[in-house]
């Protein structure tokens, strides 16, 4: 699973999908959602409103790069192309250098309404776990955001956070999870928020022979914490989903879980006829920035582009 | 009669030893994991550099974040208690104190008498201590020497936006990348520190004369930019990481083996709340 070199230990697993059952060609509206975080970057196209495909690449040093390259793994095999499409919305922390879209909405809109249509409109808080910031979101039954609360300023509780430690423990960063829970009893979690003091306190149990998986059990814990100080602060609802990467370190879910005595609703989608799709919580932004492109033009609020 | 005083830090042990009053011999090391073996060495290799031994003192206050650790101390005080007694000792005019370390900023309001009479510190985040602008000279691949150095050089003042020291370290890669000269990313960083510092001494009010000092206070880019932030002519003295051994020291001249001092601790704030558009 691993890619890259051996010592890339904060190297999440890319991925793409391509739906079998439509084809393209037959679609009165395909639209694209992009969504450039400061760590990965995802494409969702979707034909008249249905999912279509996806794309999932780690963000390089260029938006417009990571924007072309989460587009052309999307893309890929299917014949579709830029030109194909009726509509692109740009979203995320690079959103504004997006050269294929048309026109960018946050991403905290993007998440809302992502989430409920990945995981279906009872959904109320959406906690987007993203590489350099975290968001807490309250919406409604159409995933129209309510309030929010963000924290964009410090590492802890981002996903930037957890690569910092995958790196420092020399663990690759999806093992990370489940290794948390092979240890005898919870160890108290790592006291310092702050990543930097975090890191220091992390080589100071590694010096005193603690074992790996309980600094992982102690590191996920705190960062389940530093969440949760999040959450309510806004006030979390069912049904609760957590969108972005550490949505998928049980490590990190589960302990929230526990520590908010509620649980994340099921990593499933909501319409039953996409039960064997795959599930990737990363690209409920991309798949939200698709929705609000085709829902503009199929409502006569923005003209197709497309050339071909 | 002989007395010590012995900081132990985050990073680094310091140790000042008292003859009549008088300072007789300084010494310092890195106190790596063992701390408690760091402050031994230091203390012995500093009692032997004046030509003392342990049974020649007759009294050790420690201070600092791991003072406690300090087996063979009598008694232990606290970082801004030690500062108080330092500078005051050193600068009878001094009415605050900006104690910049490894691991924490704070800044103490001080009576003539040299009494904390109010405190404020951020040991929570690193961006408002040294190891930030340790982890960013890593970034730039200079040590921090350098870079206080080449800051001194730059007349530009770009902003940085990161807050965090996590965050930093990305941009200042990115400014690399963008071929901004390395004197003025140092100096960038140099001068967000110093807004930070500034915003904890704010808490308790700048008043002069103001004495920084701490490891931080060696770097002259940033006692430059906290010059320029505050609009304060700041003091620094020639030894500034050693001020809290001496205040240490100082005290137990004094028979003081401890002091209660209150702080007010700082969280950088960093939640945005938002509405729907």
């Amino acid at each position: 699973m691993a890619e890259g070199t051996s010592n890339e230990y904060w190297r999440w697993p890319e991925g793409k999908w391509t739906n079998p059952d439509i084809d393209w060609k037959k679609g009165t509206i395909i639209a694209a959602g992009v969504d450039v975080g400061s760590v990965s970057s995802q494409v969702v196209v979707v034909v008249d409103g249905e999912l279509y495909s996806f794309g999932n690449t780690r963000t390089g040093y260029d938006s417009p790069d990571s924007a072309r390259k989460a587009m052309h793994i999307a893309l890929e095999e299917t014949g579709l192309t830029v030109n194909n499409i009726d509509y692109c919305i740009g979203t995320g922390y690079g959103r504004v250098n997006v050269p294929m879209a048309q026109r960018t909405i946050t991403e905290i809109a993007c998440h809302a309404r992502g989430a409920n249509f990945m995981y279906g409109p009872e959904v109320r808080t959406v906690m987007d776990m993203g590489g350099q910031d975290c968001k807490a979101i309250n919406c409604d039954e159409k995933g129209k955001v309510l309030n929010f609360m963000m924290n964009d300023k410090c590492a802890a509780g981002t996903g930037r956070g957890m690569e910092v430690f995958a790196d420092l423990i020399r663990v690759p960063v999806w093992e990370i999870g489940p290794r948390s829970f092979q240890i005898e009893k919870e160890p108290p979690m790592i006291s310092s928020t702050c990543v930097v003091f975090a890191k220091s306190e992390v080589v100071g149990l590694l010096e005193q022979g603690v074992p790996e998986n309980d600094i992982m059990a102690a590191y996920c814990a705190a960062m389940a914490h530093r969440i949760m100080e999040l959450l309510n602060r806004l006030g979390v609802h069912e049904k609760f989903v957590i969108t972005g990467g550490i949505a998928k370190n049980e490590g990190v879910v589960k302990r929230l879980e526990k520590e908010l005595g509620i649980k994340t609703a099921e990593k499933k989608w909501h319409k039953p006829e996409y039960k064997n799709y795959p599930f990737d919580t990363q690209i409920a932004g991309a798949a939200g920035a698709a929705l609000f492109a085709e829902a503009m033009v199929s409502k006569g609020k923005a003209k197709s582009v497309r050339k071909a | 009669m002989i007395v010590a005083g012995i900081d132990l830090g985050g990073k680094n042990a310091h140790v000042v030893i008292l003859k009549d009053d008088e300072v007789v011999a300084q010494g310092e090391n890195a106190t790596g994991i063992q701390k408690a073996v760091a402050a031994e060495t230091v203390y012995d290799e500093t009692l032997n550099k004046a030509g003392f031994n342990r049974k020649d003192v007759k009294r050790v206050v420690a201070t600092g974040s791991a003072g406690k650790r300090v087996a063979f101390a009598d008694g232990v005080i606290p970082d801004a208690a030690a500062d108080a007694r330092g500078v005051n000792r050193l600068f009878p005019s001094a009415r605050t104190v900006i104690d910049v370390g490894a691991e924490e900023g704070r800044a103490i309001k001080i009576s003539p008498e040299g009494k904390v009479l109010d405190f404020a510190i951020n040991e929570k985040c690193a961006a408002g201590t040294g190891t930030f602008v340790e982890a960013m000279a890593r970034a730039l691949e200079i040590s921090v020497e350098e870079m206080a150095t080449i800051s001194l050089k730059s007349n530009s003042s770009i902003p940085m936006n990161a807050q965090c020291a996590v965050f930093g370290e990305s941009e200042v890669v990115s400014l690399i990348h963008q071929k901004v000269e390395k004197q003025d990313i140092a100096k960038a960083v140099h001068d967000a520190i110093a807004g930070r510092i500034a915003s904890v001494a704010r808490i308790i009010g700048l008043e002069k004369d103001v004495v920084v000092i701490g490891g931080m206070a060696k770097n002259n880019g940033f006692i430059d930019s906290l010059k320029k932030e505050t609009h304060l002519d700041v003091i620094v003295p020639p030894d500034p990481d050693f001020v809290g051994a001496l205040g240490a020291a100082v005290a137990a001249a004094s028979g003081v083996l401890q002091e209660q001092v209150e702080a007010k601790v700082v969280e950088l704030e960093t939640v945005e709340e938002g509405q729907a558009s």
